[in-house]
């Protein structure tokens, strides 16, 4: 979905968010104030401008506008696959940005992420999946890898991933599979003004996505794996 | 002396840690393996490629995390990442003064696909969460399987990173891209190309890593008890000036060999002699050349 189409929903007091090279931020006017606005559109592959240019506007958003709360609107399909980012050291500048998103919840900004059209691998969880809480939209697709990459790494059969991708939630694609294992709180159907006002309302600081996923059914040993070790234990309790 | 590259996992923590210290959570005994394998007829491992617990380092308890690079790549699955975050979790429990992570992996295990990519962010919040509590977070890079994808991204969010020149951090490996963008772009088979772009050399030059040593366990030992005390003596949790500080570093990197195409030309700007030859230096003489010419680090 265009990032436009969400945000004109999304926001009927009004926006103001800038697109560049695939690259947004900005404003946006909810009935109890502002709200920074960052992310990315186009599936943009996320190369280290980037993903510097987004932890750039999350610090000044710290620095400027203490406790604004941050949407990040994620729409991208992973890091990009260049010789040239790895060599500036691309993992540097996603854990930086990772950094900043973490940096802004601890300085109290509540923070909270939209998948509105695709989110893919490292381009995730340096910024969507650092926020407080993450939510998709239906259509939504998320993943690590494509199926034919994941087939040539893994040297499971490419028919084989096909088949499972329909039926088991590790390996399909879709937002409801990340709702069941706790990657996804929710997912917006419906009012988005009022989804986001839910979400923000309900923000804080806990990673309880292995408790969810443990809840929901879609991460059964995650939750008691923590707790024993928590615990200092030895065996996992039966 | 071991070399620490060819060595296992547990070898590893049996050599760095203080003789007989380490007391593991969850062992092999535990029998907690992958429920996501069986599916896709792959092996499990009694430990899930990794083995934590407390140990003490020269006197010191500590927490000690440590991959295995020959299952599935050291690659994080579901209960892979949880052994990780319980050790951080209980090292912010007891309020331990330092987690150690020998760190070898592939990043997210594809086995397990979105349970291994959950699975890793939960790890990167632990570490900064560990952080936020007061705890040192320090990561050790030195197994032939080197340090990539989502775990290459948590070891930038340690306190501190030690290498080996025969080491590799980054993010994609050589073999992704050039599947994705051609022979090309990065030639995976260049051996000499992929250490240039990913070794223990370069990312110290970059000031991704803090310290790069031999490839002994010893050598990782000492660095690891330096690397701890370093950390402890500063401030440990991010702050809003050490990350103004980090983006401004950043950004001058992009901005000053934003345009070049091989790691020897940065090498050369940052004023290293004989450029070309870094890669044959043994370790000492590089890091007495390197030491005050590289990239300031966070």
């Amino acid at each position: 979905m265009e990032w436009k189409t969400v945000a004109a929903s999304m926001f009927p007091l009004g926006f103001d968010i800038a697109e560049r090279d695939d690259f947004l931020c900005g404003s946006a006017q909810l009935a109890g104030g502002p709200i920074a606005v960052v992310g990315t559109c186009g599936h943009a592959p996320i190369g280290v401008e980037i993903a510097l240019a987004q932890a750039g506007f999350v610090l000044d958003g710290i620095r400027q506008h203490p406790g604004r709360p941050i949407l990040i609107l994620v729409d991208t399909q992973g890091q990009r696959l260049r010789h040239r980012d790895e060599m500036l050291g691309i993992n540097s500048y996603m854990a930086h940005l990772g950094k900043c998103v973490d940096l802004a919840r601890r300085h109290g900004h509540r923070t909270v992420a939209l998948v509105y059209d695709q989110a893919l691998s490292g381009g995730f969880i340096t910024s969507g999946l650092m926020a407080d809480a993450c939510y998709a939209l239906p259509d939504a697709t998320i993943r690590v890898m494509g199926l034919p990459a994941m087939a040539r790494i893994t040297k499971v059969p490419e028919e084989r991933l096909v088949a499972l991708a329909a039926t088991n939630p590790v390996f399909a694609p879709g937002p409801e599979n990340y709702l069941r294992m706790g990657g996804i709180e929710a997912i917006w159907q419906g009012d988005l003004a009022a989804a986001l006002e839910q979400a923000l309302g309900q923000a804080h600081g806990d990673d309880t996505r292995s408790a969810l996923g443990l809840a929901r059914g879609g991460r059964k040993l995650a939750q008691p794996v923590i707790e024993a070790i928590v615990a200092g234990k030895h065996a996992l309790a039966s | 002396m071991s070399s620490y590259l060819e060595s296992t996992a547990r070898e590893r923590l049996d050599k760095l840690v203080d003789a007989g210290s380490f007391d593991e959570f969850l062992g092999p005994a535990a029998r907690v393996t992958s429920p996501h394998l069986g599916q896709l007829n792959a092996p499990v491992s009694f430990d899930d490629g990794v083995a934590v617990g407390a140990a003490r380092l020269d006197g010191a308890p500590i927490y000690v995390a440590a991959q295995e690079g020959s299952f599935m790549g050291g690659a994080v699955g579901e209960v892979h990442g949880a052994k990780l975050v319980g050790l951080l979790r209980r090292a912010v429990a007891q309020r331990a003064g330092a987690v150690l992570l020998l760190l070898e992996t592939g990043g997210v295990r594809l086995h397990e696909a979105n349970a291994g990519l959950i699975a890793v962010s939960e790890v990167m919040r632990a570490v900064l969460d560990a952080r936020a509590a007061g705890v040192a977070v320090v990561a050790l890079v030195g197994g032939s399987n080197g340090c990539f994808g989502g775990m290459g991204i948590v070891a930038r969010c340690c306190n501190a990173i030690v290498m080996s020149e025969e080491g590799r951090l980054a993010m994609s490996g050589p073999e992704v891209i050039e599947t994705a963008s051609g022979v090309e772009e990065f030639d995976s088979r260049d051996r000499a190309l992929v250490w240039r772009t990913t070794g223990g050399k370069h990312r110290f030059l970059l000031g991704d890593c803090q310290a790069v040593v031999a490839d002994t366990v010893a050598a990782f030992r000492q660095a690891a008890i330096d690397a701890i005390a370093r950390v402890r003596q500063g401030e440990i949790a991010l702050s809003l000036a050490a990350l103004e500080r980090e983006h401004a570093l950043l950004a001058e990197r992009l901005r000053r060999f934003g345009d070049m195409r091989d790691p020897v030309e940065i090498w050369g700007a940052l004023g290293m002699d004989d450029p070309a030859a870094i890669p044959m230096l043994e370790a000492e003489r590089f890091i007495s050349a390197a030491q005050t010419r590289r990239l300031g680090s966070e």
